[in-house]
This record gives C-alpha cells, structure tokens and sequence, in this order.
C-alpha cells in the first residue's frame, strides 16, 4: 500500500541545514526499512504554471491553481502495510522536516 | 416461549450480538460496509420470522449465519463488476500470527479501536462507534446529537470509506500504542455519556437516558474485553456513580437539583454499590490511577456520604490535587476550587477562581461557581451579574432553570 506524503508549508525560505541533516536521516531509514518509493523537494508557488487543456486547447496561467497561504513544498511516496504505519513514519518526517504533512492514500 | 416474548428476546439478541455480528462478518469479508449492511438484514429477518418460527436456540449462532449469507449474496452480486479491485480494497488486517492469547482477542474489541481511529474526527469516531459496536440506526444517532440524519448518513458512509481507501488497520494495537489508543476509546465513550448526562439543546430532555444507558453498555463491553485495564474500570465506576444520582437530579419541574440538595435516599443503590466496588478493586490493585479512576474516586467520596455535612472534603481535595497533577486543565483548577471553598471558605475558592478568567470566560459551570461564591460572601449585586452571564450561555434546560432560580432567591 502505497501513502503520498504531502509536505505542507507557510514558510518560503529552504530548509535549513539541520534540517536538510534530519531529513537524510529520515531518508536513510525509510531506504533501510523498506519504506521508501520516492521524494522530492518542490520550487515554491510562485514557479507553478497551471495548464488547462480539457477543451483541446491548453490554457496556460502563470501562478498555482489554487493561491493559498500554505502549499505543498515536497513529498514522500512510501510504503506502508497500513494507515497505522504510514501515520507513524509521517509524524518522523513532520519532524525532521520541520513541517506540517497530508498523508493520503494512493487508491 | 410465548409469542409475547419475542420482540423482548430480539431486543436481547440485539443488545448481546450486533456487535459481534458486525465483528466477524467484517473479519471475515475484511469491509465493515458489508457487514454492517448484513448484521442489519440479518436482524431485520429475524424481526419478521422469529414470530412465525419461534426464537431459534442459538440467536447469536442463527443471526451470523444469516448475516454471513446476506453478505455473500451481496458480494455475489458485486462481483460481477471489478473483482480485482474489491480484493485490493479489502479493510487491512495483516493480524496472521497468533493473536495474544484471552478476551483480548475478541472480534468486537478490534471493531472498537477501528471505529475510534485517531484519523477520524471525534464526532465521527463517535457516531460510527455507536452504529457499529452499539447498533444504535443512522436515525437514532443523528437524534441524539441533533442532526440531519441524511447528515449523520453521510458522516458515517464517508468515514467507511476512508477506512476503507486509507486502509485503517481492523486491529487491536500494538502493546506500545495500547495506552494511547485506549484513551481514545474511553474518550469516545464518555463523550456518548455526556451528551446523555448533560444534553444541550432548548428542546431536548436534560437528561437522555438512552445515551447514558448505552454509553454504560458499552463501557461494560470494553471492560469485560480489557478486564486489566484500570482507566476502563474507572471509567465505568464514574458512570455508574454519576448515573445513580439521575433521578434525584432533575426536580419534578425539570429543574437540575445540585449534589447538596439531592434526596440521596432516591440515589440507586445497586449502582453505587457496583461502582465502590469497582473503585475498591482499583485501590487494591496498588497502580498508580489515571483520570477517570480519580474522578470515580472523588464520586466515590460524594456517594459514601448519607448527608451533604458528612461529606470527607478534605479527602476529596486530596483526589482532586492527584488530579491537578495528571490534567492541569483551566476545568479540573475550577472544580477543585468548589472542593477549596468547603474548606477554606469562599473568598480564598473566588481568589482562585477568579484567576482563571482568561480560559474560561465563555464557560457557563465558571460564571455558576462565580456567582454562587459571590452569594455566599454577601456580594449580591455581581452574583446576580455572574449568574446573568451564566443562564446566557449554559444550554441544557434543567441547569437554566436552576440557575434562574438561584438568581431569583437573591435578596
């Protein structure tokens, strides 16, 4: 079972160094337990561009589709038997990251 | 058996098997939508046959068999659409080793700590709580908490579903997480009470038996699952001691009756007992107590006393200083403060009361205590505005009346 683990932030600036450190730790330990599928850190809102082509021809907007003060900054793809599991591994990456997570499941 | 006594022997069947019913048709086909959809069919044919056919000798034996066919056919019929899909959206339960040995591994308990997962809010947890393990329908629950039920429908349907999609476990947690979890379940469960104990709303009965009654069913239930645990029997002896007051508590006129003016000969006898007898085993049982073992402590003391001047208060300071030091709440601070007045007298009680204002201003029971510390002290012009401020915000109708009333007695 797949969780997509969205980390959520208020907060433009990188993660700091003990950040990033804490980070590699976590990562390291998703790696060596057979948790970890994927993550990645993402640029910020301000470098989104929204593209709608639903009626064949691509409406391109510069910005986020939704403008909001909390967005999402980088994810975890892991995997986890169960909710229990994943809820237990995202609380470690909220912590060593230093931020709020969304944990939701891949269907 | 007399045909009279079949609706009686179903309510019985109800009480004592939906919650295993629901239990292992969820183990089994691993989708508590499924099972509760069967348990409810199968109690629905029993409704319509037992009168013809008598009550079968096994009820419990009878109503799973049933369910198990109703689920089946169910099952049956949707697997002509994505059998694949179903199975990979099987409600996880990677429990195959053997389970911990005793109550422990009961069916029911595991359908307990799914239906009060941390991941589903607390009003969800609740009401999914009461379907499930209480059997209690979508209508009686959105009555109970003064919903829609096509409202409560859907808070229920949505919460089977994310257990469902984000596959919360059907299991019992780990010893590690156990302590945690459990306090979760007996929140859940003394939520129910509350509601029942204190109900809010300008049109309902101030006390709802129904939900008081069935929040102690269920306590019951986790106690006899978990008979080790110390919070559960607590928990239970604090309801059953709370419960025991019911019909002293409320005047003939619907007016709540505070503890020191309750007839204590109207308290139910059997129910005290019950609890003492709980909170005894717990002191014997030499651990440290939590919460709810405290505070049936403390009720314990209330309910020993034949008269409100017999009362031990300094014993009960004693309890509600343990307390302070478990939950340091702005609540627990004001409760004590009642107990402080007893003893030390009101003024020193208003002092300690007064300081905690900035959390509890939109709190009816502060603005109560205020006012009535103020009236003992003779400042009745503020025990009048305390009391104002309190019939303004307290929503059940039996404490409004009381409150009014003790306004109104003001010189």
């Amino acid at each position: 079972m797949k969780y997509l683990v969205s980390v959520i932030t208020d907060n433009p600036g990188l993660a700091s160094p003990a950040e990033d450190a804490a980070i590699d730790v976590f990562n390291d330990r998703l790696q060596a337990e057979g948790h970890w599928v994927f993550a990645g850190g993402l640029g910020g809102p301000d470098t989104a561009t929204t593209v709608d082509n639903r009626d064949g021809e691509a409406l391109v907007t510069d910005g986020p589709f939704l403008e909001s003060k909390e967005y999402l900054i980088g994810f975890w793809i892991i995997e986890a038997p169960d909710l229990d599991v994943a809820l237990k591994l995202a609380a470690e990456g909220s912590k060593a990251c230093n931020r709020k997570v969304e944990v939701r499941p891949f269907l | 058996m007399s045909a009279t006594d079949v609706p009686e022997a179903i309510t019985r069947a109800h009480h004592e098997q939906w919650a295993r019913v629901v239990a292992a048709l969820t183990r089994r086909f691993g989708d508590l939508d499924i099972a509760e959809e069967a348990a409810a069919e199968a109690f629905a044919t029993a409704v319509e046959r037992w009168p013809a056919d008598g009550v079968p000798p096994n009820p419990g034996g009878w109503l799973t068999t049933t369910a198990n066919r109703k689920a089946i056919d169910r099952i049956r019929r949707e697997n002509k659409r994505d059998t694949r899909q179903r199975e990979a959206q099987m409600l996880h339960d990677d429990d195959r080793r053997p389970g911990p040995p005793g109550p422990i591994d009961d069916e029911r308990l595991r359908l307990v700590f799914t239906c009060c997962h941390p991941a589903l809010a607390m009003q969800t947890r609740v009401a999914l709580t009461l379907r499930m393990v209480g059997g209690l329908t979508v209508a009686e629950i959105a009555r109970a908490f003064l919903v829609q039920e096509s409202a409560m429908g859907q808070r229920i349907t949505r919460a089977k579903a994310k257990i469902k999609a984000a596959r919360i476990p059907y299991r019992v947690p780990s010893a590690e997480d156990l302590p945690a979890r459990m306090g979760g379940v007996l929140a859940v469960l003394f939520l129910v009470f509350n509601e029942g104990y204190l109900a809010t709303g300008p049109g309902t009965d101030p006390v709802r038996h129904d939900l008081t009654a069935e929040a102690i069913r269920l306590t019951r239930l986790v106690r006899a699952l978990m008979p080790q645990d110390g919070e559960v029997a607590g928990l239970l002896a604090l309801m059953l001691l709370i419960e025991a007051r019911r019909a002293a508590r409320v005047s003939a006129s619907g007016e709540l009756v505070a503890l020191d003016e309750q007839d204590r000969g109207a308290w139910d006898a059997a129910m005290i007992a019950e609890g003492h007898r709980l909170v005894r085993e717990r002191l014997a049982a030499g651990v440290a107590p939590g919460r709810y073992q405290i505070l049936a402590a403390i009720n314990a003391v209330h309910t020993s006393a034949r008269d409100v001047r017999d009362t031990d208060w300094s014993q009960v300071l004693a309890l509600y200083n343990q307390l302070v030091r478990l939950d340091p709440s702005p609540i627990v601070a004001l409760n004590r403060a009642i107990v402080v007045a007893e003893l030390d007298g009101p003024e020193v009680a208003l002092a300690v009361v007064d300081r905690l204002d900035d959390t509890l201003a939109g709190y009816h029971v502060y603005h109560a205590t205020r006012a009535e510390l103020l009236r003992r002290l003779g400042r009745s012009r503020q025990s009048r505005a305390a009391y104002d401020r309190a019939v303004e915000l307290a929503g059940n109708t039996a404490e409004t009346a009381y409150l009014t009333r003790r306004r109104d007695q003001l010189g």
